[in-house]
């Protein structure tokens, strides 16, 4: 008889402890991370993971966000559409988070959009696809900068240097697609022609047949658009081919490791880039510099290796997504809201100003364009 | 004129490293009826290891490559002792899916060694390209062309001339037949793949300058030397070798002459043309499948 009270005491108490250990857990702000910390796309998830830990471990030490501690869940997606997708379930389903940042590239994120919408869970993407935007959708956001910007930032500077026919060289994977596409959808806006427009592969070992055949085509200046390691290569033929026009590259290699790659075929390369590649030689009456020195400190005593733009992308997701959640009480639809009402964010990418009709909010101030020179970043202008 | 020149050009240098990948692939195959998947993984062995020592290490050249070749070699050996040798049941279709296999784990081995981000390597000799008919030729393409030439000639003469590759054609030949006649036909097969995965190795420290190097570069160059082997057919020396310059310049012109954006289209539907029209390459005779 007394074994079955105990028992009976046994279960009670645990009955009585799980709703408050529940309660408990309600407290948390439980967000979600997709990331691409491993494989190809590792360049971009892996310094927005760290980044990403790093943001809510500093938003808890200053005490949370109305009394409340971050939780973040961060899982892998390897770059890859199907591994996210089960991320994103996991996310919405298991953890049930209340917002969730990344995923780091353009197919990742467009695979998990669908169920993050059908979910009503806000998404801030860390991936610069314009169609991760347009159409707005209203629980899609993101941080990095589109292609469009770029696009038109290397066109203002164009259009400046007086250059008026481009040959255009794309990698044929979706990023290159997507910069193939805003280059040749602006150029006439811009008063630009495109004389000829080619591609290369992403693992080819040669581009010199494409160089030849657009500079047969006498343009006034090449555009590369693609990722390490392929503009590279392209740098290194316009140089052995005595190319003597401008060579414009994408924001996509804006990173020390082109410069490495390319070696002597990086000088006199041109292209759009985020600012934090060049902090120090920001204008110090510029907004966004001391949030960048901020960041970049903050990152480098934490981790080895250098600050990269693509963790500052995971680092405005955070301060965005911290914004929203003040008095949102943890409710979606309210956090969606103060997400899209959230004007003059100054953060590492540039000045958000997200409105109904703009959910990635940047202008292409918030690139600027640079010149390698004796192997390393000049800005112009 | 000057374009089509300049499309030779970067349609040979590819080619060449095809034609080499190609002969390792070939070589292989007449000798264990193996078709290699990993292949291509050696290649990347061989560029990896060849920055690791030249640009890394500062080894002089010469000693870099005899040890990036070496590098291969072992690698093809270990290969075979662990993967191919423990096989229990050696059907060949089971022994293409374990290639398969440890090219993964190859691949996945380099990731770890020399971490996910591509290297540079200079060109071996002076940068400044020679213009011949308005058209740049690297000095890197002439460097590529002699040694795939030098290599093939050097297996057609080791296959030829010395007992040991007449022993290895005799097993390619008839394995059983070569046993009964004294020839230690095992090791002729361990020498085969030492041979052959070395010459994957060579092909990547000579593509090493031009491109990038990254763990992940073998498997597509891997496939187009197979392709290039299938085009010439397989297990024909000299067959692989001109399989090889085919695909490179047709992959060339494709893309210099029609479009960039179906470069490799143009390359694969011909070799399908090709495979349909002469199924066992364009370069093997009916009767003589081997050497």
């Amino acid at each position: 008889m007394k074994q079955k009270n105990l028992v009976v005491a046994i279960l009670v108490t645990i009955l009585w402890i799980l709703p408050v250990s529940g309660g408990m857990a309600a407290n948390v702000y439980k967000i979600g991370g997709i990331f691409s910390v491993t494989g190809r796309a590792s360049f971009l998830g892996d310094p927005e993971k760290k980044t990403m830990e790093m943001m809510v471990e500093r938003i808890n030490a200053a005490g949370g966000i109305d009394g409340h501690m971050l939780e973040a869940v961060i899982y892998d997606s390897e770059g890859d559409p199907a591994k996210a997708v089960s991320a994103v379930n996991k996310l919405i389903h298991k953890d049930k988070v209340i917002a969730i940042i990344g995923p780091s590239t353009t197919p990742t994120t467009l695979a998990v959009v669908n169920f993050t919408k059908r979910a009503n869970v806000p998404l801030i993407s860390c991936a610069a696809g314009i169609k991760i935007t347009t159409p707005v959708d209203p629980w899609v956001f993101k941080t990095a900068q589109s292609d469009l910007l770029a696009v038109a930032a290397v066109y203002q500077q164009m259009k400046a240097a007086g250059i008026k026919k481009i040959g255009i060289l794309t990698v044929s994977n979706a990023y290159g697609e997507s910069g193939k596409k805003q280059l040749l959808d602006q150029a006439e806006k811009f008063g630009i022609q495109v004389v000829l427009n080619e591609s290369f592969g992403a693992k080819d070992t040669d581009t010199t047949t494409q160089l030849a055949k657009i500079k047969a085509a006498g343009p006034d200046a090449i555009v590369c658009w693609g990722t390490n390691p392929g503009p590279a290569v392209v740098a290194k033929n316009a140089k052995q081919l005595k190319i003597d026009i401008p060579l414009y590259q994408s924001h996509g290699v804006g990173s020390p490791k082109f410069i490495e790659l390319a070696g002597d075929a990086a000088n006199g390369n041109i292209l759009p880039t985020g600012k934090i590649l060049v902090t120090s030689l920001l204008d110090d009456s510029d907004p966004q510099k001391k949030v960048l020195e901020d960041y970049q400190n903050a990152y480098e005593n934490k981790f080895s290796g250098n600050v990269s733009g693509f963790g500052g992308y995971a680092y405005d997701a955070v301060n965005l997504l911290a914004g929203a959640l003040k008095d949102s009480n943890g409710d979606k639809e309210k956090i969606r809201d103060n997400l899209e009402a959230t004007k003059g964010y100054v953060g590492a990418t540039g000045e958000f100003n997200f409105t109904p009709q703009d959910h990635n909010g940047l202008s292409p101030d918030a690139f600027v364009m640079v010149e390698i020179k004796d192997g390393t970043w000049t800005l112009l202008k | 004129m000057q374009e089509i020149v300049q499309y030779l050009f970067s349609g040979i240098t590819t080619g060449a490293v095809y034609a080499v990948i190609a002969v390792g692939l070939s070589m292989l195959y007449s000798s264990t009826e193996l078709i290699n998947f990993a292949h291509g993984e050696f290649v990347m062995i061989g560029a990896l290891v060849m920055v690791t020592l030249w640009v890394r290490i500062g080894l002089p050249l010469p000693l870099a490559m005899a040890g990036a070749v070496g590098a291969g070699c072992v690698s093809g050996l270990v290969f075979e002792r662990f993967a191919i040798r423990t096989a229990r049941n050696p059907e060949p279709i089971t022994l293409i899916i374990i290639t398969v296999g440890a090219g993964i784990f190859l691949k996945g081995a380099a990731m770890i060694i020399w971490g996910k981000d591509p290297f540079s390597m200079p060109a071996f000799s002076s940068h400044e390209s020679i213009e011949i008919f308005g058209a740049a030729l690297l000095p890197q393409s002439i460097w590529i062309v002699s040694a795939a030439l030098v290599l093939a000639g050097g297996i057609h003469l080791f296959l030829k001339q010395t007992l040991t590759g007449k022993a290895m054609v005799a097993c390619a030949v008839n394995k059983k037949a070569a046993w009964l006649s004294g020839i230690p036909s095992e090791k002729m097969g361990i020498l085969a793949f030492g041979i052959s995965t070395g010459c994957g190795a060579v092909a990547g420290i000579f593509i090493a300058p031009i491109t990038m190097s990254a763990y992940d570069m073998g498997t597509i160059l891997g496939l187009k030397g197979f392709c290039a082997a299938m085009i010439g057919g397989l297990g024909s020396l000299w067959g692989a070798f001109a399989g090889g310059l085919l695909l490179g310049i047709l992959e060339s012109l494709g893309a210099g002459l029609i479009s960039s954006g179906l470069k490799d289209a143009i390359a694969f539907v011909l070799l399908l043309l090709i495979l349909y029209i002469r199924p066992g390459g364009l370069f093997a005779a009916k009767e003589a499948k081997r050497f």
